[in-house]
């Protein structure tokens, strides 16, 4: 770009009179330093070539005789020190705590989303990378605290930048960034994440939603942290409407809960291929 | 806003722009200034409104240019000083509400921009109003396109000092299917119920108790906290059971400056900033609304009210607002579909085709039902049949193609009851005259008068304006109608009462000194200079009664003004949709005019036959007369007689059918070519006035317009139209230009002796309701659940004869079939009874094959089961109410 005049910047106020800009237009696009540095032959004269002066004072004797293999101090010091290269990806390490990984969208306690679908997010990215239709929760199928719920909630890892702002301006906390970087795929349809494939493992306590809120609790309460896990109530409404639901106690289990969903486990798949073919 | 192409037109268009309204001149003007700026205005002008011109901004909530000043919200708070008596420039002691405050002169008004302490009182109203306002932004409809997130922004405290609880309201509430209420949010401007009471006058929610439970809420024996009977009748119940049902309430969506006030149908569906917004017309009525369409991804999320002052000012009503869900409904046709024939004969199924061989199929069966093989057939020549939904473009290219193509002038774009006697009326009174009557005119008029035009249920806007003026006390109102509806009731209306049938009668009574006071009284009120008299659609089915109207209005000097139900109606008269009129109101049996549209269309000569209406193509057709009919836009339940034009289409050798989406006709063509919905398209609708209201497209869409469509299939017929665009449509109807030879001669029926009326038997009236069973309804099960419920009205001594008692139902039959309804007893002429036209439970047309002025049974309905489609309270869709929690 620096070599390409700018029409913008040529008119913006430099504090010349125009005149004077006017009667150089070739300089216009360099920089003035240049143009006073330049003898005064004229334009088609080559300037007079200058040595070139080094700094570094010139060594003496027999400093001067061993300089040829003294660069090999360097080498042979950096034998005996600890290497730093990481075997990626043979030998994972991971990332620093605070590093901005792949979103997840996380739930409360009790296993009831905390996303809901205000859009936020997709409106402070800058990257046009989230989309998100919020949907109304009713008391059929209530998958968030209060009367909104995030209904769609994609976000496209081919856009992402990771800039973290989506985090920021989460008003309940429900996005954040793991430390998960391992995002490859061959589809462009593979990077776009859906709501199931982003929303965070279920814990111990906690029950698929959708299901009622704690029974007297506001969303109020929920924003407060006071929900701790999921209570007979709930559990006693999840079986009522789905028997076979593997969070109950006596269902299947945390790992069949936890499934990945179908983009997920096609990207994990993907990166295990590769990891496997790249490791030794 | 002109619809005509870039260059200037030779002659005047054929629909010309509505010229802009000068503004009027400001005299008294008070000079005074706000911020150190000088200004001068009329007198009489509020401080925010002089402040607005002057780009100043002022923060509010209750103010709107269209309401009463309220002072309601005091977030305008300025400081004023102003001349003393002894004319001394003196502090007002407290801050005023700029939006209360006339200017008077000399006055200086210093704002939150020049003013510490203004700036500080608003600081303070805004900390207040926000003690009991809900962190509920995130979730909130009007996030992001809020005025009180806005101005706390730009006149709030940065953080609050309030630490208490705040005072909480379940949520929300559902005032009624459609308006959802979070009582938490409001913050009392009031400007809905100033909307309701001064605008709509359906006054359904209103203030309640004190303090800070102060709160607005419908009549709700919860809320209000009184026993005993509920205020209202099930007559004012809407159909999901919920008083005060009202036809303009998603108004007050959309002027709430807070989220206290959304609708069902947009709960959550989106954000401001996902929306692409686009200017557009509602394609509901023939008022010309100015909507904005609001769309996301190709799919339209929501309409709001547009900003035209010289229309519909910033209101719409809820069928333009909340009906548009047609339009993208699953049955939407999407590529041509052409019709195999079984071995014998007989139609077999829709199969989907390629554009080249659907306009290849219909041009071969349009060819051969022109000129059939065999001499001695009778079924011979086409007709064309379009509805009243299409926009000024696509029905000229109707009427073109008839004309060019199939050489006929049997084309008629009145899907309804109609007349010869309409015919001429519309040659003779309507067609090439816009603008002569308008909105503006109806503010003015002294007086105006409707005759078979219920102007809330039919005419939305015009009812809304009417409204309007007579609460300024600038207008009176009087109906020929068969009762006193609410909504003439609301217009403080005189009702001129005419048993359906004798509207001819009764306009011939208004004569000065007439011996029936209120007639006398009402050649009065015509006489004076300015009064208009609206006639609807609906005389079509009075004999006589235009000829009527003709003459009252030369009798009485008061203009006259056609305003049909439908948005394509008078587009239709313009272009001549109708078999003795060619565009411009050229009369078809004018060899003069023929001319004159042949040299313009490049033809030799044009048929010279005046051609068969509607109803005569239909009874030809099911006689077996016809060779062929291209259907456009057509509910075959909206006919006169559904069941005769079933009949027809099922006899008709080939039909042609353009439609958005599958229907009746579909059910029974030969081709069907899709077309694009309204949103799909850019047009131009004509309203009542004859105001070109031309929209764009607002959505991407590969669908064609019907007067592409037509275009390419009079290709196919080997007959060039060239209405290929929407450019090509607009210079060719500028070169048609309007018409000043003679027009078709005046109507002159005289009304014939109303039927006597036997035992057992009433004459129907009937009327369509704004919300009802239209097919561009559907989808839309919040808006349905406001619909007034369907009810059969008859009068006191009716009802006596025949035994029933308010709320019994009533059964009416005709040889066809029966509507039975719960029966409300009104105040109006014996041996009448009115049904909803075209309501759930109540199809008139389609059950009775009756209109408006026949004779039907009427019965006591023995006491079963509901019959079906007549809704019932619980199966409404909507939220539950939670009040009173």
């Amino acid at each position: 770009m620096a070599d390409k005049p700018k029409p913008a910047r040529k008119a913006a106020p430099t504090g010349k009179p125009a005149g004077q800009q006017a009667r150089k237009p070739a300089a216009a696009g360099q920089p003035s330093k240049a143009v006073a540095a330049r003898p005064k032959g004229g334009e088609v004269a080559t300037p007079a070539p200058e040595g070139y002066q080094s700094l570094i004072e010139p060594r003496t004797g027999l400093a001067e005789l061993l300089a040829p293999v003294g660069g090999f101090g360097v080498t042979l010091s950096n034998m005996f020190r600890k290497t730093v290269t990481e075997q990626y990806p043979s030998e994972k390490v991971p990332a620093k705590p605070r590093y901005h990984g792949r979103h997840q969208l996380n739930r409360y306690a009790d296993g009831l989303e905390k996303c809901i679908g205000c859009e936020l997010c997709a409106w402070a990215c800058p990257a046009d990378a989230i989309y998100v239709e919020g949907g109304d929760n009713t008391p059929d199928a209530q998958f968030s605290p209060g009367e909104r719920y995030g209904r769609v909630y994609q976000i496209n890892y081919l856009r992402c930048i990771f800039c973290g702002l989506c985090i920021e301006a989460c008003p309940t906390r429900a996005l954040t960034m793991t430390n998960e970087y391992e995002l490859a795929g061959p589809t462009r349809a593979g990077m776009i994440w859906e709501k199931e494939d982003l929303l965070a493992p279920l814990r111990e306590g906690m029950l698929a939603a959708p299901h009622p809120m704690v029974e007297g609790t506001t969303h109020t309460d929920y924003y407060r942290g006071e929900i701790t896990h999921a209570t007979d109530a709930q559990r006693a409404w999840v079986a009522e409407h789905r028997p076979d639901d593997p969070t109950l106690p006596g269902g299947a289990g945390l790992d069949v809960a936890n499934e990945l969903a179908p983009t997920a486990a096609a990207m994990a798949a993907t990166v295990a291929a590769a990891t496997k073919q790249g490791s030794r | 806003m002109t619809i005509t192409s870039p260059q200037p037109a030779t002659s005047t268009p054929l629909v010309p722009a509505a010229p802009v309204e000068p503004r009027p001149e400001v005299t008294d003007a008070v000079t005074f200034s706000i911020d150190g700026i000088e200004t001068s205005v009329a007198k009489g002008t509020l401080v925010i409104r002089a402040a607005e011109q002057l780009g100043i901004q002022i923060p509010r909530f209750c103010d709107h240019p269209l309401l009463a000043p309220a002072g309601a919200c005091r977030q305008c708070l300025v400081e004023v000083w102003a001349p003393g008596r002894d004319g001394k420039l003196a502090k007002m002691p407290k801050p005023q509400a700029s939006c209360t405050l006339e200017a008077t002169p000399g006055m200086e008004v210093r704002t939150q921009h020049t003013s510490a302490e203004a700036d500080k009182a608003q600081h303070g109203v805004m900390e207040l109003l926000l003690v009991n306002h809900p962190l509920d932004c995130p979730v909130c409809d009007k996030g992001g396109e809020c005025p009180l997130q806005n101005q706390a922004m730009s006149n709030g405290r940065a953080t609050s000092r309030f630490v208490d609880v705040k005072r909480t309201f379940p949520k929300p509430i559902s005032i009624s299917t459609q308006i959802l209420l979070d009582r938490e949010r409001c913050v009392l401007c009031q400007r809905c119920t100033r909307f309701s009471e001064e605008v709509a006058g359906d006054v359904w929610i209103d203030l309640q108790k004190r303090g800070a439970h102060q709160q607005i809420g419908t009549f709700d024996t919860d809320v209000l906290g009184f026993a005993g009977e509920t205020p209202v009748g099930a007559a004012t119940q809407d159909t999901a059971g919920r008083p005060f049902a009202s036809y303009f309430s998603g108004n007050t969506v959309q002027i709430c400056p807070v989220g206290a006030l959304t609708s069902a149908a947009y709960r959550f569906r989106s954000r401001p900033f996902d929306l692409v917004s686009t200017p557009s017309i509602a394609e509901h009525d023939s008022q010309g609304s100015a909507i904005r369409v609001d769309h996301r991804r190709g799919v339209v999320l929501r309409r709001l009210a547009g900003d035209d002052p010289t229309v519909n000012q910033e209101w719409i009503t809820d069928k333009d607002r909340f009906a548009f869900a047609w339009q993208s409904a699953p049955d939407r046709i999407r590529t041509p579909l052409v019709r195999a024939r079984n071995a014998d004969g007989t139609r077999g199924e829709l199969e989907p085709a390629s554009w080249v061989e659907a306009l290849d199929v219909a041009a071969a069966g349009l060819l051969a039902a022109q000129a059939p093989v065999d001499p001695r057939e009778e079924a011979v020549g086409v007709a064309v049949l379009a509805g009243g939904r299409l926009t000024l473009e696509d029905a000229y290219a109707y009427s073109k193609l008839a004309r060019v193509a199939l050489d006929t002038n049997d084309v008629d774009g009145r899907a309804r009851p109609h007349s010869a006697e309409e015919e001429a009326f519309l040659g003779h009174h309507v067609a090439g005259r816009t603008l002569e009557v308008t909105f503006a005119d109806l503010d003015r008029a002294p007086a105006v008068l409707l005759v078979g035009l219920e102007a809330e249920e039919e005419a939305g806007i015009a009812f809304l304006r009417l409204r309007t003026a007579v609460v300024k006390k600038r207008t009176r109102v009087l109906s020929v109608a068969a009762l006193e509806s609410r909504g003439l009731q609301r217009l403080s209306g005189t009702l001129l009462a005419a048993a359906p049938g004798t509207e001819a009668e009764v306009l011939d009574g208004i004569v000065a000194g007439a011996s029936d006071d209120v007639l006398a009284d009402a050649a009065d009120a015509l006489g004076a200079d300015g009064a208009v008299i609206l006639v609807g659609e609906r005389l079509a089915a009075v004999a006589g009664g235009f000829s009527a109207a003709l003459r009252l209005a030369a009798r009485t000097g008061a203009r006259l003004a056609w305003v049909p139900r439908r948005v394509g109606e008078r587009s239709a008269v313009e272009v001549g949709l109708l078999p003795t009129l060619l565009p411009g109101g050229r009369p078809v049996a004018d060899s003069a005019a023929r001319v004159d549209v042949a040299a313009v269309w490049g033809v030799e000569h044009l048929p010279e036959t005046p051609g068969r209406s509607t109803g005569e193509i239909l009874a030809d057709a099911a006689a077996g007369r016809l060779g062929g009919l291209v259907v456009g836009g057509l509910e075959l339940a909206d006919l006169p007689d559904p069941a005769l034009a079933r009949a027809a289409l099922d006899r008709v050798p080939f039909v042609v059918s353009l439609e958005v989406r599958r229907s009746e006709v579909t059910d029974r063509a030969d081709v069907v070519f899709p077309v694009a919905p309204p949103v799909e398209k850019g047009g131009t609708f004509v309203t009542w006035e004859g105001r070109p209201r031309p929209f764009p497209q607002a959505l991407v869409s590969h669908e064609l317009a019907d007067h592409r469509v037509l275009d390419r299939l009079a290709d196919a017929l080997g007959v060039e139209l060239g209405l290929g665009s929407l450019a090509a449509v607009h210079a060719e109807l500028d070169q048609l230009g309007g018409w000043d030879g003679a027009r078709i001669a005046a109507p002159a029926v005289d009304a014939p002796e109303p039927p006597a009326v036997e035992p057992g038997h009433a004459v129907l009236a009937t009327w369509h309701q704004l919300l009802d069973a239209g097919r561009l309804q559907s989808g839309e099960p919040f808006l349905a659940g406001t619909a007034k419920r369907p009810v059969a009205r008859l009068s006191a001594g009716t009802a006596e004869q025949l035994g029933l008692r308010d709320g019994d139902r009533v059964a009416v039959s005709t040889d066809a079939g029966t509507i039975t309804l719960p029966a409300v007893l009104t105040d109006m002429p014996d041996l009448v009874v009115w049904l909803p036209t075209n309501s759930v439970g109540s199809h008139v047309r389609d059950v009775l094959h009756a209109d408006a002025g026949d004779l039907v049974r009427i019965a006591a309905a023995p006491h079963e089961v509901a019959t079906a489609g007549t809704s019932d309270e619980d199966d409404a869709p909507g939220r539950d109410e939670e009040v009173g929690a």
